[in-house]
């Protein structure tokens, strides 16, 4: 079955690059969806069931971690996975990203292959239901 | 793995790089424009924090990318302008005009890494590396500001704290460290238009405060709606808040009390979640909302050149289903379907010509982009020259094609600059005058029929025409003892190597490379006149065609040979006899409604062979009636053949070595033609009048 990813980004070129490392990853198949901020991964939640949830952290109007704290408190989306992308500098950000229980975090620049681990890893936690 | 998903590793590098430029692009374009309201504001002590952080974001935004796509330049220097940025935002550091040129100069340069890496070059790492250790100095040399926390004792829940990132939790502390009263609004939407309803919300609030943070929440069993907590600092109190946004439903005001727990909500209007909401349709809404999710598209501008040569293909194609269907009329028992192919065909030339107007519409851009750009450099070259000159925009949303506008940007920028440095007088020099010792500048665009003029006006000190007269009789370019003519004087500051030999000063700085901006506006087909009067400033006009693509031309015939004339320079055609045509000043002209026309012949400025002697008409010739205005010319032809849409082929730099030839264009059946360029035909002609000549 495939596998939902959500991401959620407000840069075009990063989702982009994001899904064409994802869509050159050999066994795996990946149906990925793109939110370009907080509103539209808001709009996105009720109406697909994800495995997995990409998301920056400095966007405008809603950030990741408000989004991460929407997530974790509706027990709807508390068990999906979530992957945290945060810019190298903003360490005090993914802290706070991990302390409201975000699974796992990636510091831009990161490797296609970094990103590709993280992303098997966190789905193997999900249950069968992938 | 799904089959779209298969792309070879090197195509994604090309296409990636590409998608890197355009998205950076448009990222340094926003920050330019923030930077410029971010120096208003700064100007009368206001920043605003929502314009510095979203320069920060920028910023940040392109050390992301950039540092993915291995551009170690791009995402140093970015880091260090974001490293800057941060502590302003974060009130370590005050803003400066020091501060202010390193960020402008900063982003310059990263502009041009940027543009470098668009052209395919090397990313030039240098340039980088020099900016960065300036902006290091700079930050060495501000003293830290302290930035403890004063907010410890504000009422507001733990969990809310948690979700707040580094720069909103600076911005809570400046708002309590100020004094300015804070409140908590509670919004309830549907989800289905919970984006439309809370940006209506935002809107509202940022009138008249600073919204902090916004978390989003749900309630269990109301799947159907989304709660956001919205933290806003509001220095005008309670009233303006609820004048802001209380009179909705689903939106509820209760003020945070510095120090203490929250208390009751104020007396507003629907206190709590509304609970008469009506409730969305499910489908239609879901849909709908999904639609909205990208509504633009970013289209490479070759690929929409090889669809629109491909619509000229199918333009020539239609044009032979015509020709069979003129064959078959002439054919016995045929000329049935001979109609119904007419018929047919008219329909098919109904739906190219809607499809390129489709295309063209496509490849149409506001010249805001450039406007803005623009504007930008001469704030520049202000704060640099310690100049005062305001530059006014209007017209900024007129469209033209793409190219036209990116082959523009060079020339404005040249004619701009000439005011700057020669054209405004200096300000003690202009309150002499009795002018405003603040200079003006306007930039000015407006459509004209299928045509777009652009106008770049000076209040300065205008051209000094005198002297112009004076140079061209030192030049000896004219005779002496002939006056010279207004077109004449304007056609001599466009003439190559006419100025540049001669001191900028002594001809108020006009005329500087005034050769090459015509030379760059004459090869997107345009025309550029001017018109100054002394000590009252100087005017530009630059006459384009929408569009360079596609463009219906007369196909005429000139000793044998067809050339094309584009439609939209034509005035009118005229049938003349051969002795209508009369002689001034050694000049062939016609006389038209009380004015006389002056004609050209291609044949000879083409040194075609003559054409052979007029017979079956007659001594009848056409006359096809260019230009504009005042300045017209006829082209005389022995005969005029039809319209048709062509696409242009640029000649390149063959059109600058042959003259009043614009480019060529493919008739079908392997025939080229040679399409006229009227603009400098015109100049050929008034060149060719006796009174200028070119040394």
């Amino acid at each position: 079955m495939a596998k939902n990813i959500l991401i959620v980004e407000d840069s075009a070129a990063m989702r982009s690059m994001i899904d064409s490392i994802l869509g050159e990853t050999v066994g795996e198949e990946f149906l990925i969806t793109e939110a370009q901020n907080g509103f539209e991964a808001l709009k996105l939640l009720p109406r697909i069931q994800f495995d997995l949830i990409l998301t920056d952290i400095n966007m405008p109007d809603i950030n990741g971690l408000e989004l991460l704290t929407f997530l974790k408190s509706n027990p709807r989306y508390r068990d999906i996975p979530t992957l945290v992308i945060t810019t190298e500098g903003k360490e005090e950000d993914r802290r706070r990203g991990l302390a409201l229980g975000a699974d796992e975090y990636l510091i831009k620049p990161f490797t296609p292959e970094s990103l590709i681990a993280s992303i098997k890893r966190l789905l193997g936690k999900t249950g069968p239901k992938g | 793995m799904s089959k779209e998903k298969e792309k070879k590793p090197q195509a994604r590098g090309t296409r990636a790089r590409q998608e890197f430029v355009s998205e950076a692009e448009e990222v340094i374009e926003k920050i330019f424009q923030n930077l410029i309201v971010l120096e208003d504001g700064a100007k009368s002590r206001e920043i605003n924090p929502d314009t510095l952080n979203e320069i920060f974001r920028g910023a940040h935004s392109l050390k992301g990318i950039a540092g993915m796509f291995g551009l170690e330049g791009v995402s140093q220097l970015s880091h260090s302008l974001e490293d800057l940025l941060d502590r302003l935002r974060m009130g370590k550091v005050e803003l400066s005009p020091e501060l202010l040129e390193h960020l402008y100069q900063g982003m310059n340069t990263l502009k041009t890494l940027v543009d470098g890496i668009g052209k395919g070059q090397e990313e030039d790492k240098l340039a980088a590396e020099k900016m960065v250790a300036r902006i290091n100095q700079l930050l060495r040399s501000q003293s830290q500001a302290s930035a403890a926390s004063p907010f410890s004792s504000v009422g507001l829940d733990p969990n809310l704290f948690k979700s707040l990132t580094e720069y909103e939790e600076h911005r809570l502390a400046e708002n309590v460290r100020k004094g300015v009263p804070l409140f908590r609004i509670h919004t309830v939407f549907p989800i289905t238009t919970f984006d439309q309803d809370l940006t209506a919300v935002n809107q509202d609030l940022k009138k008249v405060g600073e919204i902090i943070t916004t978390l989003p929440s749900s309630q269990p069993g109301r799947e159907d709606e989304i709660v956001f907590d919205l933290i806003v600092g509001c220095q005008k109190g309670v009233e303006s808040i609820l004048a802001a946004a209380g009179d909705r439903a689903g939106v509820t005001v209760e003020p945070i009390p510095a120090g203490g727990k929250t208390e009751a909500p104020a007396p507003g209007p629907a206190p709590g979640p509304a609970p008469e909401e009506p409730k969305p349709r499910e489908g239609e809404g879901a849909e709908e909302s999904l639609k909205s999710v990208s509504q633009t598209v970013r289209v490479d501008i070759s690929k929409l050149d090889r669809i629109i040569a491909i619509v000229g293909e199918l333009v020539l194609s239609q044009a032979e289903i015509q020709r069979l269907a003129e064959h078959l009329r002439g054919q016995k028992g045929l000329e049935e379907l001979a109609r119904e192919l007419f018929r047919a065909n008219r329909l098919l030339e109904r739906k190219v010509s809607e499809l390129q107007q489709g295309i063209m519409e496509a490849r149409m851009v506001p010249l805001r982009q450039l406007f803005d750009r623009l504007a930008r450099v001469v704030r520049q070259i202000c704060r640099q020259a310690h100049k005062e000159v305001d530059l006014e925009i209007f017209g900024a949303d007129t469209e033209l094609d793409k190219l036209i506008v990116e082959e523009l940007g060079d020339p404005l920028m040249h004619i701009i600059r000439n005011s700057l440095d020669h054209g405004i007088e200096s300000p003690e020099e202009r309150e002499k005058a009795g002018k405003n010792p603040r200079g003006r500048i306007t930039l000015n665009a407006f459509s004209v029929g299928s045509h777009v003029v652009v106008e770049v006006e000076d209040d300065g000190r205008g051209i000094n025409w005198k002297r112009v007269k004076e140079k061209a009789h030192e030049l000896k370019l004219l005779e002496p003892g002939i006056e010279l003519s207004p077109e004449d004087a304007t056609s001599l500051l466009f003439l190559p190597g006419f100025s540049t030999s001669t001191k900028v000063t002594s001809l108020s700085g006009r005329g500087v490379g005034l050769d090459v901006v015509k030379r760059n506006i004459t090869r997107i087909s345009g025309m550029i006149e001017l018109e100054s009067e002394a000590g009252m400033g100087t005017l530009f006009q630059i006459t384009l065609p929408i569009t360079l693509a596609i463009i219906r031309v007369l196909l005429v015939e000139i000793s044998g040979r067809i050339y094309a004339i584009p439609l939209t320079s034509i005035q009118e055609n005229l049938a003349i006899l051969q002795n209508e045509i009369r002689t001034v000043e050694g000049k062939e002209v016609i006389p038209l409604r009380d004015k006389t026309l002056p004609l050209i012949r291609l044949e000879r400025l083409f040194r075609l062979p003559a054409p052979a002697a007029p017979s079956e008409n007659g001594n009848r010739l056409y006359v096809v009636v260019v230009g504009l205005a005042e300045r017209r010319i006829g082209i005389l032809a022995g005969n005029l053949v039809g319209q048709q849409d062509v696409v242009i082929k640029p000649l390149g730099k063959l059109a600058e070595i042959v003259p009043g030839i614009a480019g060529a264009a493919d008739l079908g059946s392997h025939k080229t033609i040679l399409i006229l360029d009227v603009g400098a035909l015109i100049e050929e002609s008034t060149r060719a009048s006796g009174t200028v000549g070119i040394k």
